[in-house]
């Protein structure tokens, strides 16, 4: 009798060890296919992708300009920034078409010549709730360009814009990297980012409610 | 980076109640430049936002005595003590805050959540929620201010001493290489809308503004200093029974106690 019994509880304990295998191997199987779905399939779900309407050529342009970036981004007398340029500054010299390229053959006949306005995808758009003053940060800041907008200047073609389907924020503001990892200063332009070299650059950190920067400094 | 252009202020505004003629400019002029939503029926009061409001004072008194005082009310910005105004003590979102530099008490939209303590705290009501998301009449959402963000529903704002106009006189200032704004760099849009010249707003910290000088007017006085809110927008009236009804002074109270 006892012995039967010792028999069923063999038999039972190995029918348990089958299932734990099975179970260890779903487990495993769930967790491969979610890291995938969340750090693979999510984000490039997450981002649409989208062309610049022209491909524009930084690097040939700042070649062919006195000042710079300034060239082109300037500053008006009151001190706003003029940011991505209008068609008024490309007019001068794009008046007809210069080179061989396929795009400059578009951005004159179709934008140009018409006196339509390019539809510029902007990579550092910060949301509507947010006041960033360029003439702070490179005026009296005495900050470089390429600190927040990486090394756009030398470039020779647009990257694609992406664009955050569900907060309609560019790709640039959270950063390529997923989780959040930044090993440059323009990988990332968050609030943290801000305060972050706020907090390095002394900038006054005069909030009751935190002891950090306060709010009315950048938000609107 | 110098430490020179941080020097404090506190910005604040000083009203004079005996040039006021409730004529209600200041509150036209600034739900215009701050994007103040309002509905095709205002009349019910609990869902309208006025982040400046005229109120009619009355001294309650029949013909010959009668006597009215218009009274307009932006937001406090309260420093209570060391900053610890009413609603940024209770702000559980970290929401509305108080910046030592600038002495206003911000609101931030996006952060937030609507529980509305600080509407409970706040003693003058200058705080307002938004029961609705804004519905602009057709056309006018492209004369909207850009400067100023709007709202959604389900959120809090008040009177924000027209602080984008601070922001933008500071660029102005980076660009001429300078570190400090004028007094007339950044004034309020109800104050520049005052046709009697009733508000004046500057730096109560500085002896050369305007404020400096007026808040210490011996008939300057401000609303329910006994809670010790310490406010920042100072009121002057000739009348005394003004003065003492900006402090919910009792009937036996008065004299003895306000000279």
């Amino acid at each position: 009798m006892s012995t039967s019994v010792d028999q069923k509880k063999e038999v039972s304990t190995e029918v348990g060890d089958g299932a734990g295998g099975f179970a260890i191997l779903f487990f495993l199987l769930g967790l491969v296919a979610s890291l995938i779905v969340g750090w693979v399939a999510f984000p490039k779900l997450l981002y649409s992708q989208k062309n610049q309407p022209i491909d524009f050529n930084h690097e040939l342009h700042i070649g062919l300009v006195d000042e710079g970036c300034e060239s082109c981004h300037f500053f008006r007398e009151d001190g706003t920034y003029s940011g991505v340029p209008k068609l008024e500054q490309c007019i001068g010299c794009h008046e007809e078409v210069q080179g061989q390229s396929k795009d400059e053959a578009v951005f004159v006949e179709q934008y140009v010549k018409p006196g339509r306005e390019v539809p510029w995808f902007i990579y550092a758009k910060q949301p509507e709730c947010v006041f960033f003053s360029h003439v702070a940060h490179v005026k009296a800041g005495g900050m470089d360009c390429v600190t927040c907008h990486g090394h756009i200047g030398e470039s020779s073609s647009l990257k694609v814009y992406e664009e955050n389907r569900i907060t309609g924020y560019s790709r640039d503001i959270w950063g390529k990297n997923i989780s959040g990892i930044k090993t440059n200063t323009y990988d990332r332009m968050k609030m943290d980012d801000c305060s972050e070299c706020h907090v390095k650059k002394g900038v006054n950190q005069s909030s009751v409610q935190t002891g950090k920067g306060a709010c009315f400094v950048c938000h609107k | 980076m110098n430490k020179e252009h941080n020097k404090a202020k506190k910005f604040g505004m000083v009203i004079d109640l005996d040039k006021c003629t409730g004529c209600g400019s200041c509150m036209v002029a600034c739900m215009a430049e701050n994007n103040v939503p309002f509905k095709a029926d205002e009349t019910n009061k609990l869902d309208s936002i006025t982040w400046m409001r005229v109120y009619k004072l009355t001294n309650g008194k029949s013909f010959p005595d009668a006597d009215f005082c218009y009274l307009p009310r932006p937001c406090m910005h309260c420093e209570g003590e060391h900053g610890h105004s009413p609603c940024v003590s209770v702000c559980p979102a970290t929401a509305t805050d108080y910046s030592h530099e600038t002495g206003i008490v911000s609101q931030i939209y996006t952060r937030c959540f609507g529980c509305r303590y600080c509407m409970a705290a706040c003693p003058y009501h200058a705080r307002y929620f938004n029961w609705w998301d804004p519905v602009w009449p057709e056309g006018m959402e492209k004369s909207l201010n850009p400067n100023v963000s709007v709202r959604m529903r389900g959120i809090v704002e008040k009177c924000s001493f027209c602080y984008h106009r601070y922001q933008l006189a500071k660029e102005k200032a980076y660009y001429e290489d300078r570190r400090e704004i004028e007094e007339q760099e950044y004034q309020t849009a109800c104050t520049q809308a005052c046709p009697a010249g009733a508000i004046t707003f500057g730096d109560l910290n500085n002896p050369e503004h305007a404020v400096h000088e007026l808040k210490k007017n011996p008939n300057a006085f401000r609303l329910l200093e006994r809670l010790g809110t310490n406010p920042k927008v100072y009121y002057i009236s000739s009348r005394e029974w003004v003065r003492l009804a900006g402090d919910n002074y009792l009937r036996q109270e008065g004299k003895s106690e306000k000279n």
